[in-house]
């Protein structure tokens, strides 16, 4: 990015202008591109969830905006505008007011390290796994103060819910991504990618035992921590009738429908990018070029999409946990085989560094 | 994963913490339920108060089958007290049926258990025939065999996919309203309604089986049975499902037998019986037909919430065997017998009882010589079914409590009647 930025500055056009504006600018509009590609694309995940669970449900779904139903989203968010924006009388009105805001930054800020492609990463840091988990967790204050606020006896309930799974299941989400930082010894997610380039054996999650069983972990405690099904009690309609958000009306509670989506995407990406190689194809082959960048980009959507179709796919054909099932799952099944799979980790690289060599290298990770 | 046990749950307080001295576990109480809710908890522990969150689940809610309300009482998750409070859809249909003639009465008890009208046109014009001594066509009787066992596969079908919508898996619910709606356009076809249908009638059925009906029926069944194995796949068989019901809202034998529970929960329990078997009515003596009851040897408890939908998922497999045994056995011949246009029954009482698909359904009928009963009254397996949820509910979590209250299958226009 800031390469880039450099040669921008350089060139012609912006050539009289002082550096730092230039970045400013850079930094203004790489943080458009991404909400805009993020939040179309969080509406598009919408239109594809229900396309998916209409034919899974012998039925057909939204097909009448747009070509095959695409522009739903616009049309149902038009619709939420349009909604009369109910703030409970006895609602904590400035918690109620902010909650939705602080829900969303939490979902949309962590894509700003999130590598698109080769080069095409917002900021490109040397943390972002790090600051991925950390800028996710801002949710879990947002929807405490969403439950606390709306004054509801139904909201208070699932929103003490989400905050002990969320704070539970980063656990394992966390542990089992430190796999991914051991074998690759870096958390910039840029270069974690670079590592598993060349053929498809040397992504992560087929890089050995531990890579492999971390991604699993890593992909259901993602879909604990989105509340996606099975562990979605924190808005299980039969028991909660919408968690958290009980009370949201309008734009606001589309914010947090939004946010949801986003975050989906996100954990998809984020899941690619640690464990399925990236914009990598899976073969031995230059996407550094300025043409490659896109191919990359579109290597890492596809598999970004293929693990969408999976959350959708497992969403609608399971029922839902129990609460206290689901603190089970967290605390005895996924955590202990998460740190297992730190301590093969850590061992396969020692034993990698001592073979030597192509193999002791493929084992290293690195 | 572990096996599928209850949860463990955290031992009612001690008596002796509690400065009240009555041990404030205790049941909710119903209408001043709601006031002693915000009475001041005593402290627990020393330094640590605890208030418990009372709160009302419906009558606008998703899992309450309709407009059941139920006033919680819970500490957390965990569900401390519970009282059901019913009558939201309270439609007079007793009162009404002391006020019009015999023969109007009847499309209004259709409107008790929506879910199976011809189940119960088919208890009631047997208690008006009983009372007035109508003898009924054999034909007509298997006439009414077939579309009660229809209705009786319909129901339990909606039941098992609306308990997966209890536990949140909506697909299955939508893959029986497939089936559903075939099932639901053949009765239309042979009484013109979806759901209240008045085929039933005093002495007879409506009309007689046409050949395409029949036909669209066969159609019907082998829809149902093809598709029987795949609902069992996406439910029965899943492990989510079998964790979450499982030994879960356990109602014992002793539990029925106090609480009047009948049908799939009764049978559930491990209790053998069936009033189509063990009472028969109309032609139910000529068929063959297993009763199938909660035992050790499947998945969970006896009397648990999973024994109590496998029964369903059986139950429809017994009625598919009964249409199709009385589409064998029927023989030719009127579908109305000789009523009389004024209908005045001598005076005094008949109690007729069935079974339902939720459970035993009974009228009573006090007659007084005119045309319409001094007394009507229905025994709905629904009402005294719901109730048992005060016991089986107290001390589980509120998803078990959900899970509880959909396995019971109850339809709340019959609780109310």
């Amino acid at each position: 990015m800031q390469q880039w930025l450099d040669q921008l500055a350089g060139s012609g056009l912006l050539a009289g202008l002082p550096r730092g504006l230039v970045y400013t600018m850079g930094a203004v509009g790489a943080c458009t591109l991404v909400l805009l590609f993020a939040s179309l694309l969080a509406g598009e995940v919408v239109w594809l969830e229900r396309r998916v669970a209409g034919r899974m449900q012998a039925r057909i779904g939204p097909n009448r905006v747009g070509p095959q139903g695409l522009l739903q989203f616009l049309a149902d968010g038009l619709k939420l505008l349009g909604k009369e924006d109910v703030i409970p009388a006895e609602a904590d009105k400035p918690t109620f007011l902010a909650a939705p805001v602080i829900v969303f930054m939490g979902a949309f800020a962590a894509f700003a390290v999130v590598p698109f492609g080769y080069g095409l990463v917002p900021a490109d840091m040397n943390v972002g796994l790090f600051l991925i988990l950390a800028l996710t967790s801002i949710e879990v204050p947002g929807v405490i103060m969403a439950g606390w606020a709306s004054n509801s006896k139904w909201a208070i309930l699932g929103s003490m819910r989400e905050v002990a799974q969320m704070v539970s299941y980063e656990m394992p989400l966390g542990i089992s991504a430190l796999v991914v930082a051991l074998l690759a010894g870096t958390l910039n997610l840029s270069d974690i990618v670079a590592q598993q380039e060349g053929w498809i054996w040397n992504w992560y999650v087929l890089r050995g035992p531990f890579g492999f069983v971390a991604f699993f972990i890593f992909f259901t405690a993602a879909l604990a921590s989105l509340k996606r099904a099975p562990f979605d009690l924190p808005e299980a309609e039969s028991e909660l009738v919408a968690g958290f958000h009980t009370e949201y009306t309008g734009f606001r509670f589309a914010v947090f429908f939004l946010a949801e989506y986003s975050a989906m995407i996100l954990f998809s990406m984020v899941t690619a990018v640690l464990f399925l190689g990236g914009w990598s194809p899976g073969f031995p082959v230059d996407l550094t070029g300025p043409a490659g960048r896109w191919i990359g980009f579109a290597v890492l959507f596809a598999k970004t999409a293929f693990l969408l179709f999976t959350m959708i796919w497992v969403r609608w054909s399971l029922p839902r946990y129990r609460v206290d099932k689901v603190m089970y799952l967290c605390y005895k099944v996924l955590l202990p085989f998460s740190v297992a799979c730190v301590v093969g980790a850590a061992l396969q690289v020692l034993v990698g560094d001592a073979v030597g060599g192509a193999f002791g290298r493929w084992l290293m990770g690195r | 994963m572990s096996e599928p046990t209850r949860p463990t749950i955290p031992a009612a307080r001690p008596p002796s913490l509690v400065s009240g001295g009555e041990p404030h576990h205790a049941s909710v109480t119903p209408v001043g339920g709601v006031a002693e809710v915000h009475e001041q908890q005593p402290l627990v522990g020393q330094d640590l108060r605890t208030e418990e969150l009372v709160f009302n689940m419906g009558p606008q809610h998703p899992a309450t089958h309709g407009v059941l309300r139920v006033v919680i009482k819970s500490d957390g998750e965990f569900v401390q007290g519970l009282q059901p409070h019913i009558g939201n859809l309270h439609r007079c249909c007793e009162k009404i049926g002391e006020s019009v003639p015999y023969y109007q009465w009847i499309p209004y008890v259709d409107r008790m258990d929506y879910l199976a009208a011809m189940c119960n046109e088919h208890i009631a014009c047997m208690a008006v025939e009983k009372a007035a001594g109508i003898e009924v066509p054999e034909r007509a009787e298997y006439c009414r065999v077939i579309v009660a066992e229809v209705q009786r596969i319909l129901s339990h079908l909606f039941a098992m996919g609306v308990y997966g919508l209890d536990l949140g898996a909506f697909t299955p619910f939508l893959h029986q309203f497939r089936e559903r709606e075939k099932g639901l356009d053949l009765l239309d076809h042979i009484s013109g309604g979806r759901l209240l249908y008045h085929y039933v009638r005093i002495g007879g059925v409506k009309r007689d089986f046409t050949q395409e009906w029949l036909d669209e029926l066969e159609a019907f069944l082998a829809a149902v049975e093809q598709r029987l194995p795949e609902y069992n796949t996406l439910l029965l068989s899943n492990h989510i499902f079998q964790q979450r019901t499982a030994g879960v809202g356990v109602i014992d034998r002793s539990a029925c037998v106090r609480w009047g529970v009948t049908g799939p929960a009764l049978r559930a329990a491990g209790v053998d019986f069936d009033v189509r078997r063990d009472a028969p009515y109309g032609v139910y003596d000529r068929f063959e037909f297993a009763v199938p009851h909660g035992h050790s040897g499947i998945a969970g408890v006896v009397g648990d919430c999973f024994q109590r939908h496998w029964v369903r998922t059986q139950e429809v497999e017994q009625s598919l065997r009964i249409v199709r045994q009385a589409l064998k056995q029927m023989p030719q011949g009127p579908v109305m017998g000789k009523v009389p246009k004024s209908l005045k029954p001598v005076a005094g009482e008949v109690y007729v009882r069935g079974e339902n698909p939720r459970g035993e359904l009974a009228v009573y009928m006090v007659t007084q010589g005119e045309d319409k009963a001094w007394r009507a009254r229905c025994r709905g397996p629904s009402f005294s079914n719901i109730a048992v949820i005060t016991e089986t509910a107290k001390g589980t979590l509120l998803a078990d409590l959900v899970a509880a209250i959909g396995s019971l299958d109850i339809v709340l226009g019959e609780v109310d009647r």
